[in-house]
């Protein structure tokens, strides 16, 4: 199976420990992984913010380092959702077609393709999820409050197998904590807001650590809990899976 | 032209100001929609009506004109008085026309967003008519001379204190008294004699059935009926979207309507008129204003299904944060922020960006309308023709051209780091809001792909 990672721009410059982790499960669980050292960006802050015309390159540059790879894995559900909605390119429209239907969130491809849910980790911490909401809502990591259906949630199943990880639900399971890309600027307000009361909902739960499978939303809840001087800390979905435990 | 990206977002910041009242705002309306959930999981079928209503709503949709002449025809036969309008104006004229004919000079209104989106009350007060709306949460906020903040709740933004405060002003009751009931009680003697010495009654319209020419009106507090059974006018207005094609899809239609609204399941009244009374007189006033132009735009012309039932502004957890008001819109929240360019995108430029995108509004609409995707799709358009400032546009430019070209991305990423762990103030100042209320991430000494090259290779 050829795994081709795809760390997104902000993950590289400013977490690269999450993708460090994301590489090493990977390799965990019997996957040839390779990353293309030539990725950049693809190109949603653009796009999100009504420029999409301007992600044209973007694109060009995706498909050149992605192309011919049994599958794509991120450890980001929104530039996944990006890729699988937007990516177009009217030279190789072929090719981008296949692709967005091989780009996988690293939680779903674990579940789905890899079908393994126990990596073999060990977090001995109270963690709160925080759902993200393209992952959620777009990809279809989970089931939402707002439908009718049965419910499930791909990284809750990740995150239940992990040893000693006692999983706390916000009273909001899934309401967005209020990072939307350029928004989190553009409507500073609203923003921190919600961000806010997302941390309150995961506090009251006592909880040491808010996880989850966007960086993004971590940062921005991370920004938060730091001004606050809170003791809660963040910490990638990814991380928590490539935690090791030695007596399987 | 920048200043106009802010308007929602400085009018939600001045609405966050009063932080206790944002989270009563905010509960408030996640309670509403807590109610919607339960009532919605009681219905296994929940799913399948919501995608037949979506499918009817489609169908109406193209065939509209088919239907809208069948509907006309019913309604005449009936022996109801049709108008068509062109545009808010040309709406206000006619209303104004059959009032003027009638000498009316009292009217009850029952809530319509119509009237609301037209201006109808300023109009008909400016030639000397007297409009009372008889809803009360439109009653409060008429007399405190407001707009609605919600579809639905118009008054939501307010507290009993104000309400009690407003109807001490204007109604002369007990100051601070705060009892609901009290409060509730004082509007209703009040509006009793409205409805008594009204010589018309305005309502608006939920659902009008082409198969009958009959239309539907929805209220909780039996107003819409009230106004019409006691004045010898009915004056109904309604947007040509309101269309269904026969009768027997009201069922659909009723059981989502109230059960996404308010979490019952069924409104208190759900009032069908098809014909006017004896010695009553019936009038259909049918507006376009817009609907045919957003009908006519490919990525848009889903917005037209909309049932108004403000669950997409109970979920939406900007619009809950930000109140309603800072859509400066009549329609507000998610779907308001979809309907409002299309009536004038200059003005309303600024609230397709007023959302996460997070798209909880698009799964919880009972008809099934892609709202967040919209919401993405008018910030194309809006860029594209003239919304973005040039330096906006430039910076976008840069970014993207950095962006695709993997070298000089490296670099900048590098160059940007350093300066992030050299020169922390240039980052971490009040002109980033970013810094305002959060701290910014930590730059690490080397970026993943550097770790890579080192460890991998
Ligand atoms: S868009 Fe959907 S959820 Fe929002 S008011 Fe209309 S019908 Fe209700």
């Amino acid at each position: 199976m050829k795994v081709a990672l795809f760390i997104p721009c902000y993950i590289d410059q400013f977490f690269p420990k999450v993708a460090i982790a994301t590489l090493q499960v990977l390799e965990k669980v019997g996957c040839e992984v390779f990353y293309p050292v030539n990725q950049t960006c693809c190109g949603q802050p653009m796009a999100n913010a009504g420029y999409a015309s301007l992600a044209n390159s973007c694109n060009k540059n995706f498909i050149q380092n992605f192309y011919g790879f049994d599958y794509i894995v991120s450890p980001s559900g929104s530039c996944v959702a990006h890729v699988k909605e937007h990516l177009h390119y009217k030279p190789r429209e072929k090719e981008a077609a296949i692709m967005r239907n091989n780009v996988y969130e690293l939680t779903e491809f674990l579940t789905d393709v890899v079908k393994v849910v126990n990596v073999g980790a060990y977090f001995p911490h109270k963690v709160g999820l925080h759902t993200s909401c393209h992952g959620q809502r777009m990809l279809g990591l989970s089931s939402m409050s707002e439908r009718v259906g049965p419910s499930f949630s791909k990284p809750e199943q990740l995150l239940n197998e992990v040893k000693g990880l006692q999983l706390m639900r916000p009273a909001r399971v899934d309401e967005c904590c209020g990072f939307g890309g350029t928004f989190c600027v553009t409507e500073e307000a609203v923003s921190v807001r919600m961000g806010q009361d997302r941390i309150r909902d995961h506090a009251a739960n006592e909880v040491e650590y808010i996880t989850g499978g966007d960086v993004s939303c971590l940062m921005h809840l991370e920004g938060i809990l730091k001004r606050q001087k809170s003791r809660i800390k963040v910490v990638h979905i990814a991380e928590i899976l490539n935690t090791k435990w030695s007596i399987k | 032209m920048e200043h106009k990206i802010k308007d929602h977002s400085n009018a939600a910041a001045r609405f966050l100001k009063d932080e206790e009242r944002a989270t009563w705002h905010d509960e408030t309306l996640w309670f509403v929609r807590s109610k919607r959930d339960k009532a919605a999981q009681q219905l296994p079928e929940w799913e399948s009506l919501r995608e037949m209503a979506s499918g009817i709503k489609a169908h109406t949709l193209s065939h509209l004109d088919k239907y809208l002449l069948a509907f006309e025809a019913k309604a005449k036969a009936n022996g109801v008085h049709v108008h068509w309008a062109t545009d808010a104006e040309e709406h206000n004229r006619i209303v104004y026309s059959i009032l003027a004919k009638h000498k009316a000079k009292n009217v009850v209104k029952s809530k319509s967003m119509l009237t609301e989106e037209c201006g109808l009350n300023h109009h008909l007060e400016s030639q000397g008519i007297s409009v009372v709306d008889t809803d009360l949460g439109e009653y409060i906020v008429q007399l405190r001379k407001e707009q609605p903040s919600h579809i639905v709740l118009p008054a939501i933004h307010l507290k009993k204190e104000d309400v009690s405060n407003t109807f001490h002003e204007c109604l002369q009751t007990e100051k601070n008294n705060f009892d609901p009931a009290y409060l509730t009680n004082s509007a209703r003697i009040v509006l009793r004699e409205k409805f008594l010495e009204a010589d018309a009654a305005i309502t608006g319209v939920n659902f009008a059935v082409a198969e009958t020419g009959s239309i539907v009106i929805c209220t909780n507090e039996g107003n819409a009926d009230l106004g019409v059974h006691s004045a010898p006018l009915h004056i109904a207005c309604m947007g040509i979207e309101k269309l269904i094609p026969k009768a027997k899809h009201l069922g659909i239609f009723l059981r989502l309507l109230a059960r996404s609204a308010t979490g019952q399941p069924i409104t208190s009244y759900s009032s069908h008129f098809r014909r006017p009374r004896k010695g009553q007189e019936m009038h259909i006033v049918l507006v376009d204003n817009g609907r045919t132009q957003q009908l006519g735009r490919k990525d848009f012309k889903d917005s037209l299904k909309c049932i108004r039932c403000g669950a997409c502004l109970n979920t939406c957890p900007v619009y809950r944060r930000s109140g309603g008001h800072s859509y400066h819109n009549s329609v507000a929240g998610p779907i308001g922020a979809i309907l409002a360019p299309n009536l004038d995108m200059r003005k309303n430029a600024d609230l397709p960006f007023a959302s996460t995108l997070c798209g909880s509004c698009t799964n919880v609409c009972p008809v099934k309308i892609n709202i967040h995707e919209q919401l993405w799709s008018w910030r194309q358009i809006l860029m594209k023709e003239w919304y973005g400032s040039p330096a906006k546009k430039a910076s976008m430019k840069a970014m993207a051209f950095v962006l695709s070209r993997p070298r000089m991305y490296k670099l900048s990423g590098k160059i940007g780091r350093k300066i992030m762990q050299w020169l922390p103030g240039l980052v971490n100042n009040r002109l980033n809001p970013w810094h305002k209320n959060r701290e910014m991430p930590q730059a690490p000494r080397q970026s993943f792909n550097e770790w890579y090259e080192k460890n991998k290779r």
